[in-house]
C-alpha cells in the first residue's frame, strides 16, 4: 500500500516537474515573441527623448505623450489607409478561401486525368517567392491598367494565398468520409450544396487556420503596395507608415504609433479566428 | 414495386476488372445479401446500384425501368452506410428530414414520416440531440430511420453492423430482419460475416473475384454449394478440406466435410490424427486434429468434451454428408 502510494506521489511529481518544465519554455516563447510588439506600444505612448533615454521603461507622468497619435491622425489620411488596408485584406482573404477550398475540393473529391499534377502545380506556388515574378506582375497590371488600384492588391495576394490554402485543405478534405457525401447525393443534395453544406462546415477549423496564415503577409506587406499601389488614395496602413520614416529624419513616434494602431485590426480577425485555428491544430492529435 | 435486376454488370479501375459480369434479378420484397471475401466487388455492385459508381457496362433497372443514366436521388433507393454517415451538423429529426426537404415535400407529411420512422426505431427522445451525442448503436438506428423516411422501393445496406460491438450487432441484427418484415420492402445487403448473411437472407449472393459463384437459400448454399468456395465460405467453423487420394477416392480432388458432421473415437475411423488444439465454448466443443497435412482437421461437438492435447483420435463421417470436388472446385453431384 505504501509502495503504491510512493509510485503514484512519485509518478505525479514527475507528471508535475514536466509540466512546470513545458510552462517554462512555452513562457519563454511568448515572453520574446510579444517583447517586439510590447516595445512599439509603450513606446508608442512617450515622448521622442524619453524613447530614446530609456527604450524599455513604462510611460511616466513625465514622458507620458500622444504626440505621436495625433500627428498620424493629423498628418496623412490614416483612416483611409486603414480602409484600404482592411478592404485588400478581406477580399483577398475571402477569395483565397473561397477558390482554395473550391480547388481543394475538386482535387480531392474527382478522379480525373491528372488529377495529381495539377494539386503539384497548385503547391508549387509554395515553394517559389510572387515576388520573383513582381516585374512581369507590373508590367501586366500596367498593360491592364490596374496600377494604382486595389484590384491590383487583391489580385497579386490572391494568387499568393492559393497555394498554401489548397494544399493545406485538400489534405483535410481527403480526411472527410465518403459515406458522408455519398449520403448526401443520395438525400438529393447538389455538388454544391454537399460543398457548401457538409464540406465546409466540416473543414471550418482548417479554413481558420489557412486564413490566419494568408491575413497577417497580407496585412504586412510593404513591397506590393509600394510598386503597384503607391497613390495616396489607395495606400495602405504599412505604405502609410512610411511617410514618417524619412531618409535624414524619422518620426519615431509617428510611426511607433501607426504601427500600434495597424495592430488592432489584425488582433481582432485573429481573436475571431482563434477558436477555430486551435481546434484545427488539434484536430489530427486528439480525435 | 421494388424489383431489381442486373444485365451483365461490369467494372473497371484503369486495367483491373472489380465486376466481370453480374446477372441477377431480385424480387419486390425479398432480402438480399452479397457476401464474399475482402475485394470480391460486393460494395463496389452496391455502390453502382446505388448509382454512387459508374458502371462500364451493363445495364441496372429497378423497377422494370433502366436506371444507369438517374442520378442516386431520383433511383428511389436509399443506403445505410458502415460509417452511419449522419450529417455532424444537423440534429436526428434533420438528418432524417434532409432528403424529404430536399425532394420539396409538404411539412407536414415529413413530420409524420419522420415520426413513425423514429416510433419504429425507438428515437423519440433523441430527435432533438446530434449524432455526437448518441451511442454508435443509436447513431445506426438514426441512419436505418433516415433510410426509412425516403419510403424507398429499395433499401441499400453496406455492411450496417461493421462499426458496433457483438452484443449490439446482434440487436441491431433482430431489428433489421424484423423491419423487413414490417415494411415489407426489397433490400440489399453486403456483408463479409456470413453469420449475417445467414441469419437475415431470404437469398444470399456469393461473390468472388467479381463473380457470382452461387445465388440460392442460406440452406441451398449450406446444403448444396455449388463449389468449394462457397462450400468454404458458408458454415462456421470452416468446411475441412481433405486430399481425396487420401480417402482412396480417386475421381474427385477434394472431399469437404463440415465440423459438425465428423464423429470422433478413439480408433476405428476413416482418418486418424492427433489432437492439437480444443476450444471449449460451454455449448459446443471445438477440437482441432493434426493428420499429418498442411491443414488441421476441425470438428464441432454439441455439448463439452475433454480430450488430452497430443492424445490420439480417429475421426469418422458419413458419406453423404461430405462433398466431393473436382480439380477445378466444382462439386460432383
Amino acid at each position: 500500500m505504501s509502495t503504491r502510494s510512493n509510485v503514484s506521489a512519485s509518478l505525479a511529481s514527475s507528471i508535475s516537474m514536466r509540466a512546470v518544465a513545458a510552462h517554462a519554455v512555452l513562457i519563454t516563447y511568448t515572453l520574446i515573441a510579444l517583447f517586439p510588439v510590447a516595445v512599439i506600444l509603450i513606446n508608442s505612448f512617450k515622448t521622442r527623448k524619453a524613447i530614446f533615454r530609456s527604450p524599455l521603461s513604462l510611460p511616466d507622468s513625465e514622458s507620458f505623450s500622444l504626440v505621436g497619435y495625433e500627428t498620424v491622425m493629423k498628418q496623412g489620411d490614416f483612416i483611409l489607409y486603414f480602409q484600404n488596408s482592411l478592404i485588400v485584406t478581406v477580399v483577398s482573404l475571402t477569395m483565397v478561401l473561397l477558390f482554395g477550398a473550391m480547388a481543394a475540393f475538386a482535387l480531392a473529391e474527382y478522379r480525373f486525368r491528372l488529377n495529381l499534377l495539377t494539386g503539384l502545380y497548385l503547391a508549387l506556388g509554395i515553394m517559389i517567392p510572387i515576388r520573383l515574378g513582381t516585374v512581369a506582375i507590373l508590367q501586366m497590371m500596367v498593360a491592364s491598367g490596374l496600377v494604382n488600384t486595389l484590384t491590383a492588391l487583391i489580385l497579386v495576394y490572391t494568387a499568393q494565398g492559393l497555394p498554401l490554402a489548397i494544399f493545406i485543405l485538400s489534405e483535410f478534405m481527403q480526411g472527410i468520409s465518403d459515406d458522408l457525401k455519398n449520403a448526401g447525393r443520395i438525400d438529393g443534395l447538389s455538388e454544391y450544396r454537399i460543398f457548401l453544406r457538409l464540406v465546409l462546415p466540416l473543414i471550418r477549423p482548417a479554413m481558420a487556420t489557412v486564413a490566419v496564415f494568408t491575413m497577417i503577409p497580407i496585412w504586412n506587406d510593404l513591397w506590393f503596395p509600394l510598386i503597384l499601389a503607391p497613390a495616396e488614395e489607395v495606400k495602405t496602413v504599412t505604405l502609410g507608415a512610411q511617410v514618417f520614416i524619412g531618409q535624414f529624419v524619422t518620426n519615431w513616434n509617428a510611426v511607433l504609433a501607426s504601427l500600434s494602431l495597424a495592430i488592432v485590426p489584425v488582433l481582432v480577425l485573429y481573436v475571431i479566428f482563434s477558436k477555430q485555428l486551435i481546434k484545427g491544430i488539434t484536430s489530427g492529435a486528439v480525435k | 414495386m421494388g424489383s431489381l435486376s442486373l444485365k451483365d454488370v461490369h467494372k473497371s479501375f484503369g486495367d483491373v476488372d472489380v465486376l466481370k459480369g453480374i446477372n441477377l434479378d431480385v424480387e419486390d420484397g425479398e432480402f438480399v445479401i452479397f457476401v464474399g471475401p475482402s475485394g470480391c466487388g460486393k460494395s463496389t455492385l452496391l455502390r453502382i446500384i446505388a448509382g454512387l459508381e459508374d458502371e462500364t457496362s451493363g445495364s441496372i433497372e429497378i423497377d422494370d425501368a433502366v436506371v444507369n443514366a438517374l442520378p442516386p436521388t431520383k433511383r428511389g433507393i436509399a443506403m445505410v452506410f458502415q460509417t452511419y454517415a449522419l450529417y455532424p451538423h444537423l440534429t436526428v429529426r434533420d438528418n432524417m428530414s434532409l432528403g424529404m426537404k430536399q425532394a420539396k415535400r409538404p411539412a407536414a407529411e415529413i413530420k409524420s414520416r419522420v415520426d413513425l420512422a423514429s416510433s419504429m426505431l425507438a428515437l423519440d427522445e433523441y430527435l432533438d440531440r446530434r449524432p455526437a451525442e448518441l451511442s454508435g448503436g443509436q447513431r445506426q438506428r438514426v441512419a436505418i430511420g433516415r433510410a426509412i423516411v425516403r419510403k424507398p422501393e429499395l433499401f441499400l445496406f453496406d455492411e450496417p453492423l461493421s462499426n458496433l460491438d457483438a452484443a449490439l450487432r446482434v440487436n441491431t441484427r433482430l431489428e433489421i430482419a424484423r423491419l423487413h418484415r414490417q415494411l415489407a420492402a426489397t433490400m440489399i445487403y453486403v456483408t463479409h460475416d456470413q453469420t449475417e448473411a445467414m441469419t437475415l437472407a431470404d437469398r444470399i449472393v456469393v461473390l468472388h473475384d467479381g463473380r457470382i459463384e452461387q445465388v440460392g437459400t442460406p440452406m441451398e448454399l449450406y446444403n448444396a454449394p455449388a463449389n468449394k468456395f462457397v462450400a468454404g465460405f458458408i458454415g462456421s467453423p470452416q468446411m475441412n478440406f481433405i486430399p481425396a487420394q487420401i480417402l482412396g477416392d480417386d475421381e474427385a480432388a477434394t472431399i469437404g466435410i463440415r465440423p459438425e458432421h465428423i464423429k470422433l473415437s478413439p480408433d476405428g475411423g476413416k482418418l486418424k490424427g492427433t489432437v492439437s488444439h480444443i476450444e471449449q465454448l460451454g455449448g459446443d466443443t471445438n477440437v482441432y486434429l493434426d493428420y499429418g497435412q498442411a491443414d488441421l482437421i476441425s470438428v464441432r461437438l454439441f455439448g463439452q468434451h475433454e480430450f488430452e492435447v497430443e492424445s490420439k483420435l480417429s475421426a469418422d463421417f458419413d458419406a453423404k454428408q461430405s462433398f466431393r470436388f473436382d480439380a477445378d472446385g466444382n462439386t460432383i453431384v
